[in-house]
């Protein structure tokens, strides 16, 4: 008798424990990400409907373009934010890079070799970043609002502040990476697809991922459960300057110039693009497609400024609003799950 | 089978004497409550326990072969794990998650190793089975009844298989239906054989799971003593310095 109300009971806490609390539809209506998703979606199709010149191939391709450098970087933020830190010299970095570049490759370098130049100055600065952060535990906006200075300065040092737009002999190939184009889509947009599908896979497939989810939520129990802290931390900011610097080479290529000022303020596009896309300033929340799609929304809205013929001085009063609006959605979406 | 035996263990921090002499002995399956007011030093005897601290003087005995932790990490891989008050919980994550979190299961898939969700899911479905607690694996902590983030925490030291989990106020912030399930759980633990401290200052919780009774005052073992042999107004007094000595 006994063991028969045991066995029913053990049936009743197996059912218990293996129900679905959300369907698969309800988990991604829960995100804010889909939310803007949808909003980016009627614009485009308003758009389309308004004007004659949204929903053509050349202004499309431009669209993708221009977003795809401030999507790369936000792919580095990102990760950034998620473990609940802030890169504020993603902007200085990029223009480091693409400056590195642009020097050695005016001094007769290669692209392969002036590439991986760039690339391990910018991961450099990222290193110098983490282990400021980690390490030393200063404020990530501390730090890296320095390194933003920092970095822009180097810039300007190794350059003496002249333009540079002269590229030696692999010139082509450099252009081509950056503003060419394959099976006519931009290279830069390419590249946006590659590395964001490899974010993305690294979020949410590897324990580098889960930990760095576990810090930006509870920094504390991540440290107590025997993660390394210091070491996760490291390396998302090595990350995040990798992505810029890689995001600074392509731009290099497609402006055919590089000046000290490439990339000035664009950590305020970045960060922008990522908390619309639904990241949590305070960490432990962010995906990699909101980030995308926040970045391709602040894109289509200054596109669609242009193509409605209102003032490009509104552009700011717009993305900014889209801000401030897409987290008080999530807010007051929030608050009624909880009141529920 | 004794699990823990502390013998004489002082903990001096500079000129306070935290600890001053403490012997204890801990079996397997027992669940000893320990009490005293703010600054007995309860946290201290548990800090040394779980490897934080090293005592000045005395010794640890893990199933009577004397030990010296180096470091928390020392502790954990020689089976005792603690559940902290704050239980050390990601909100962002799945109950499964949060029980295996810092020591994730992972799969082959071509030449990367991922992460293994099925099999954690899996594995923390049983563990929670186990500890006979309604909580989902793939649901988030944050959603979680605070019943359900203890069995999260405590499925953790169910993972290590460890033989002594030292609880520090696992019923201080709940509600009175989550403090039974807690409570639950506790029996759970001890009905797999494991050694529980429970560091708890509501006397109901301790009268009602624990064996034995252990009452620290300024540093002291002023009692140590079967829960039937005691009474919660005897308890009070020996925290409070009324009774001496029992």
């Amino acid at each position: 008798m006994l063991e028969k109300t045991d066995a029913t009971e053990d049936g009743r806490l197996e059912a218990v424990i293996g129900r679905q609390s959300h369907t698969f539809v309800g988990r991604i209506v829960g995100h804010q990400a889909f939310w803007v998703f949808l909003a980016m979606v009627a614009a485009g199709l308003s758009l389309t409907l308004l004007t004659e010149t949204f929903a053509t191939p050349q202004n499309l391709f431009n669209v993708t373009r221009n977003f795809a450098f401030v999507g790369i970087v936000a792919l580095g933020m990102t990760v950034v934010i998620i473990s609940g830190g802030i890169d504020l010299s993603v902007g200085s970095v990029l223009c480091l890079s693409a400056m590195v570049l642009a020097i050695t490759m005016n001094a007769g370098w290669g692209l392969v070799p002036s590439a991986a130049l760039a690339l391990a100055v910018s991961a450099l600065v990222g290193l110098i970043n983490g282990a400021l952060i980690a390490y030393v535990r200063i404020p990530s906006f501390v730090v890296t609002l320095g390194m933003l200075s920092v970095a822009r300065s180097l810039a300007m040092v190794i350059s003496g502040n002249r333009v540079v737009f002269q590229f030696g002999p692999d010139e082509k190939l450099l252009f081509q990476l950056g503003g060419g184009s394959t099976f006519s889509i931009a290279n830069p947009v390419i590249a946006l697809f590659l590395f964001g599908v490899a974010t993305a896979l690294l979020l949410r497939w590897t324990r580098w991922g889960t930990h760095v989810f576990a810090i930006g939520a509870n920094e504390r129990a991540a440290g107590l459960t025997g993660i390394a802290v210091a070491r996760v931390k490291v390396s998302v900011y090595v990350f995040s300057s990798l992505m810029a610097g890689i995001a600074g080479v392509l731009e290099a290529g497609w402006l055919g110039g590089v000046t000290t000022n490439l990339g000035q303020s664009m950590e305020l596009s970045v960060i922008a693009a990522t908390v619309i896309g639904g990241a949590n300033l305070l960490g432990g929340a962010g995906t990699v497609f909101g980030s995308v799609v926040g970045a391709a929304l602040i894109e289509v809205i200054r596109n669609s400024l242009i193509l409605l013929g209102i003032g490009t001085f509104w552009q700011g009063a717009f993305v900014g609003s889209f801000i401030v609006l897409a987290v008080a959605f999530d807010r007051i979406r929030a608050y009624r799950d909880t009141e529920s | 089978m004794t699990v823990l035996r502390l013998d004489g263990v002082s903990k001096h921090f500079g000129a306070i004497h935290a600890l001053d002499d403490v012997s204890l002995s801990l079996s397997a399956g027992e669940v000893v409550g320990l009490m005293g007011d703010n600054g007995a030093g309860k946290s201290t005897l548990v800090k040394i326990v779980a490897g934080n601290f090293r005592p000045t003087q005395g010794r640890l005995y893990l199933k009577d072969r004397e030990t010296v932790f180096h470091g928390p990490l020392d502790a954990r891989q020689n089976g005792i794990e603690i559940v902290y008050q704050d239980l050390a919980l990601c909100d962002n994550l799945t109950a499964a998650v949060n029980v295996f979190l810092g020591r994730e299961l992972t799969r082959r898939f071509g030449p990367f190793r991922i992460v293994d969700y099925a099999a954690m899911n899996r594995r923390a479905a049983e563990l929670f089975k186990a500890l006979r607690s309604e909580t989902r694996p793939k649901d988030l902590v944050k959603s979680m009844s605070g019943g359900q983030r203890q069995a999260v925490a405590i499925a953790r030291t169910r993972l290590s298989n460890a033989d002594i989990v030292l609880m520090d106020e696992p019923t201080a912030a709940i509600s009175v239906r989550q403090v039974a399930e807690v409570l639950a759980l506790i029996r759970e633990l001890k009905s797999h054989g494991v050694a529980v401290v429970l560091i708890s200052h509501r006397m109901p919780d301790v009268f009602s799971v624990a064996d034995r009774v252990v009452v620290l005052r300024r540093g002291r073992v002023v009692a140590n003593k079967a829960t039937q042999a005691t009474s919660p107004e005897e308890v009070t007094g020996l925290i409070t310095g009324a009774i001496d000595h029992a």
